[in-house]
């Protein structure tokens, strides 16, 4: 990728970003379907997609939200207890 | 402390580019059939009861968001300079904290997520905030005279021809200079040039990561849009 294609790339905005706050309104729903069904959460969030995807600090607080979700699915398939208790299912 | 990210599940649509209405979370709810499911349930019944049942509720949520708490912390070990102690103190205040928020705004949970997962968005922007707070303590910005050359290195370009790296700041620079306020520029230059992490720099400005978040995505926009004036970039629409 050229320098220019690159600056292009950071200079793009998606006008369907919802911004920081939006985002994290609904960071646990989205995290949820995230971690069921990443294309679905996709589809039914593309502002909040869209925001994680050039936010940084909004899509580390959503990855360590998955963590969390992913420990308790783990704890409950008896994986690994992840320091969490097991999701219910 | 940026408002939104003490209160979150209160925070207002304030930033970003627009609010799509469409994502209303009613969606989902429809996703999970509108049912809470049992732990949830007994999680809303317990704490909401009153004496040794609400006491031993409470217990256990801390003793949750504290485990959650330490989770995330080791996650973020790797942003902050130091161990031990004091990253056990740190985790331990974001529990504390998330445990006021969420026995706070029980009344506001609607079910749209199970109901752990809701707490644990709490602890992760307890934790979050926490360490851009530690980092600003230990490592805040400082003012220096803007340095145009560092760019290419911040985009992450690579071993591009001295003549393109040359053009190519020059025209960002133009872009910045004509194209942004004041209070953009400040922003831009903090957040992009000298590589300054968003929640840092909005504590340093007493300002919230939503804020500087939608002054970065209007500067990218109108510096993009002078780029492709000036014939540098082409207007082709694409989404990512």
């Amino acid at each position: 990728m050229s320098g220019w294609t690159r600056l292009d790339a950071f200079l793009r905005t998606d006008p369907r970003d919802v911004g920081c706050d939006e985002t994290l309104r609904v960071l646990e729903i989205y995290a949820e379907l995230t971690a069921a069904d990443p294309a679905e959460a996709r589809s039914r969030f593309p502002g909040v997609a869209a925001h994680v995807a050039s936010c940084g600090p909004c899509a580390q607080d959503l990855a360590g939200l998955l963590e969390l979700i992913r420990a308790e699915q783990d704890a409950a398939d008896g994986a690994d207890d992840g320091g969490l208790p097991a999701a219910p299912r | 402390m940026p408002r939104d990210r003490a209160n979150p599940a209160a925070a207002p649509a304030r930033g970003g580019a627009r609010r799509a209405a469409a994502e209303e979370p009613q969606r989902v709810t429809a996703t999970r059939g509108g049912a809470l499911d049992e732990a949830s349930t007994t999680w809303l019944r317990t704490l909401a009861a009153d004496g040794a049942e609400r006491d031993a509720a409470c217990a256990r949520l801390h003793d949750l968001l504290r485990r959650a708490a330490h989770r995330e912390v080791a996650r973020r070990a790797g942003q902050l300079r130091t161990t031990g102690t004091e990253l056990d103190d740190l985790a331990l205040q974001a529990a504390d904290d998330a445990m006021v928020s969420v026995l706070g705004k029980l009344g506001e949970f609607r079910g749209e997520s199970r109901f752990t997962t809701w707490a644990y968005k709490f602890v992760v922007l307890e934790v979050s905030s926490k360490v851009a707070r530690h980092r600003w303590h230990h490592d805040a910005p400082t003012v220096a005279e803007t340095d145009w050359s560092a760019l290419p290195d911040r985009l992450g370009l690579g071993p591009e021809a001295y003549a393109v790296q040359r053009d190519l700041v020059r025209a960002v620079r133009r872009a910045v200079e004509a194209e942004l306020t004041e209070r953009q520029r400040g922003v831009f230059v903090a957040a992009v040039l000298d590589g300054v992490p968003l929640d840092v720099l909005a504590i340093e400005l007493g300002s919230t990561r939503g804020a500087l978040y939608k002054s970065l995505f209007d500067s990218r926009r109108k510096i993009r849009e002078r780029l492709v004036a000036d014939g540098y970039l082409d207007t082709l629409v694409r989404h990512r």
